[in-house]
């Protein structure tokens, strides 16, 4: 990491000429940023972080497929296997795609809202130094005997009360994790209620900017109760007590809805940010105001708090009352409705728009087609008497990475070719950057795609072997893997070319943007809206 | 600095909250056990009982099979008997023997499982000795009964049934009083 770091600090050397004239400058070397209280670095060690951890989680992903390329045990023990798809869930949702979003919110709400750095400075940066920690806790847990956790990521009892200690240091990896969730979200619903530039309403605020607050809230509605459900889980192993252990009058179901109680909210923690990102790329592409403002921002809100009351569609099949599993169903399918007003806006917004396709509308275009299969797949899933049928099956998983994959992680690569030029002062490769977009688009239907098939057929999932008539979908898919792991290393490249020199980017590379941080110079200083913008 | 403020004011409200969520967790074990008290599931430890006569359909038979399970305590258990057929309706009795292979007095308590899963809302337990904890001395024998019914309106595509008992220790009576306490 420090190495990276360091590598990033070269290249951000430019910034010590702002600072100069400055009231103080940063420390240089790894202290810069072991002690720094800036959002610009904060949010750059977010995303480095989450890279770092994107490509970990993606080389879990490639050994799993490795295993799966044919029939047969060929290359891993079975119980390393359920540790690689365990440990592949956790590190991707908690150390990918979750650091990524509050890296972009570190950069990017103070910019957008016109205020000097985030509320709390200094707890900013404990809830980023909190992360490494929590990384190296999960990551070392495979070396521990006994091995990672490997009950799958959702961590349900008996297993995960059986298990050794790789699921202790699990545990505390989440409760370290979740601090630094609800620090990061305190720090962001303050920045955002508190110091807007005069004149910037709430109505007003981009919709990244709301997106954002209305996540903030459901992290800190959500990750006390994982945190909760975790120490229920570490008393049961370690104190004698028998909140999900049948024997001692618990009951494992229970854990069931706890857990997805936060995790559902917490599926839509991942998207709806994802959501504010597009909601900003597709206008500034196609030229228009965004389509339906004030729908969307009610649309978001309305998915965030339905996404409270839908968990035990996760669990249609441990055996509820009809009633119960009618509700759930219903109010499932009922999301579909906020949701279908985004896809409707956004395509209204490109609707006779003059539109062109840089690297970040391409990766926008495609989360929307993407997503949107993804979330028809949900609308199936949410049918009790379908899902029965492919319950933990491979059609749940490419549901899963449908919204996940193509949904929330394309959206994080267009947002960083969207704003990397203002990060960086630097234009990005836009023909590697279009390469990377269509090797992606095209590996991530390969991997996925045929998933459905599988999943259809009544391939299980979390199982490192499987029944011979899955052979071909399942070899495709392991090529698909592979092709779209490869592709990433593109990015990382445009990235660090980016960053390393390059065309020298105007203040406002795209003409149709029209968010506040586009006022500021290219590239941004070190310390920016120390006098705030007024909004009219 | 009236941002600053403001900013603290926002941060102990929030702290407080996720300190409450972090409370709302716990309050959904209490919460949980409410729920399935009210709408009738997990009644493990009561006895059913049959308020009205309940017809014997003959033209039906159901195989219904036994199964024992112990798990980290020192007993041997299994059914008298590893099936019985019987017609809905049917009110029967079965033993099940359970035998203590070691020198110490050892508490256990039997939790039941059903397969199907809608097994469960036919099944009318009149006695089990599932419904307490059994406390055996060093190498005792004892047989147990469940005398049961399953009911009419049991779907006519199940015909096969496993009613399933699995043993756990009980480590002190506290364990026991906390299942009792969470039937109230």
């Amino acid at each position: 990491m420090a190495a990276v770091h360091d590598d990033h600090g070269q290249a951000h050397g430019h910034d010590h000429g702002h600072d100069d004239h400055g009231h103080h400058g940063p420390p240089s070397g790894f202290m810069r940023w072991a002690t720094t209280t800036n959002h610009k670095d904060i949010g750059t060690m977010y995303l480095w972080f989450s890279f770092a951890m994107f490509l970990s989680g993606g080389v879990m992903a490639l050994m799993i497929r490795a295993e799966l390329f044919q029939p047969g045990m060929q290359l891993l023990e079975p119980e390393f296997f359920n540790q690689l798809t365990t440990m592949h869930g956790l590190v991707m949702v908690f150390g990918a795609i979750m650091p990524a979003f509050v890296g972009f919110a570190n950069w990017q709400v103070p910019l957008m809202i016109g205020a000097p750095d985030m509320a709390f400075a200094r707890m900013n940066n404990w809830s980023f130094w909190l992360l490494p920690p929590a990384a190296l806790l999960l990551m070392s847990s495979f070396l521990v005997p006994g091995g990672a956790a490997a009950g799958g990521w959702t961590f349900y009892p008996p297993l995960s009360v059986q298990m050794g200690m790789g699921m202790d240091m699990m545990i505390f990896a989440v409760h370290i994790l979740g601090a630094s969730s609800i620090m990061g979200s305190i720090n962001i619903i303050t920045t955002i209620l508190n110091m807007r530039a005069p004149g910037m309403s709430l109505m007003k605020m981009p919709l990244f900017v709301w997106t954002w607050l209305i996540t903030a809230y459901l992290l800190v509605l959500v990750m006390p109760v994982l945190a909760g459900t975790v120490t229920m889980l570490l008393t049961d192993r370690h104190f004698g007590t028998s909140f999900f252990n049948a024997a001692g009058g618990g009951d494992p179901i229970m854990f069931q809805h706890i857990f997805w109680f936060f995790g559902h909210p917490e599926v839509y923690i991942m998207i709806l940010p994802a959501f504010g990102i597009v909601s900003e790329i597709i206008p500034t592409f196609a030229r228009k105001p965004l389509f339906g403002y004030s729908s969307m921002v009610y649309a978001t809100a309305s998915i965030a708090i339905l996404s409270c009351i839908v968990w035990a569609h996760h669990m249609f099949t441990v055996g509820m009352p009809a009633t119960a599993q009618l509700f759930f169903m219903y109010a499932t399918m009922l999301i579909a409705i906020p949701t279908g007003v985004k896809v409707f806006n956004w395509t209204a917004t490109m609707w006779r728009g003059s539109m062109t396709f840089e690297t970040p509308m391409l990766f926008a275009i495609g989360f929307i087609f993407l997503f949107t299969i993804g979330g028809f797949s949900g609308v199936i899933c949410a049918i009790v008497p379908i899902d029965v049928q492919v319950q933990e099956t491979y059609y749940v998983i490419a549901h899963f990475h449908y919204v996940l994959v193509s949904g929330a992680l394309f959206s994080i690569f267009g947002g960083t070719y969207y704003w990397l030029p203002k990060w960086t002062g630097h234009m990005y490769d836009e023909s590697l950057g279009k390469l990377h977009f269509w090797m992606s688009f095209f590996f991530f239907n390969v991997t996925f795609f045929v998933q459905h098939f599988l999943g259809l057929a009544g391939m299980p999932r979390r199982v490192p072997d499987y029944a011979l008539q899955f052979a071909d979908f399942n070899m495709i898919s392991s090529i698909g893997a592979f092709g779209f792991g490869l592709s990433q290393l593109i990015f990382l490249f445009v990235i660090i070319k980016c960053i390393r020199g390059g065309e020298k980017a105007p203040a406002k590379p795209w003409e149709g943007s029209t968010t506040l941080e586009w006022d500021l110079p290219a590239p941004l200083p070190y310390h920016s809206w120390t006098t705030p913008p007024v909004v009219k | 600095m009236n941002v600053a403020r403001a900013n603290t004011l926002v941060l102990k409200k929030l702290l407080i909250f996720s300190v409450v969520m972090f409370g709302f967790g716990f309050a959904l074990v209490p919460f949980y056990e409410k729920i399935c008290e009210v709408a009738g599931v997990n009644n493990l430890l009561q006895a059913d009982t049959l308020t009205e006569p309940v017809k014997v359909d003959t033209s039906r038979w159901l195989t219904v099979e036994l199964d024992a399970n112990t798990v980290g305590l020192p007993w041997q258990f299994k059914p008298m008997q590893s099936s019985v057929r019987i017609h809905p309706g049917e009110l029967i009795q079965v033993m099940y023997e359970v035998r203590n292979t070691s020198d110490r007095e050892v508490v256990g308590q039997a939790i039941p499982s059903y397969s199907p899963q809608l097994l469960a809302r036919h099944l009318k337990k009149l006695e089990c000795f599932c419904f307490s904890k059994q406390v055996l001395k060093p190498y005792e024998v004892r047989q147990m009964p469940v005398q049961f019914m399953i009911g009419p309106d049991i779907p006519s595509d199940v015909s096969v049934m496993t009613i399933s008992y699995t043993f756990f220790e009980l480590n002190n009576d506290t364990a026991d009083t906390d299942i009792k306490a969470k039937q109230i």
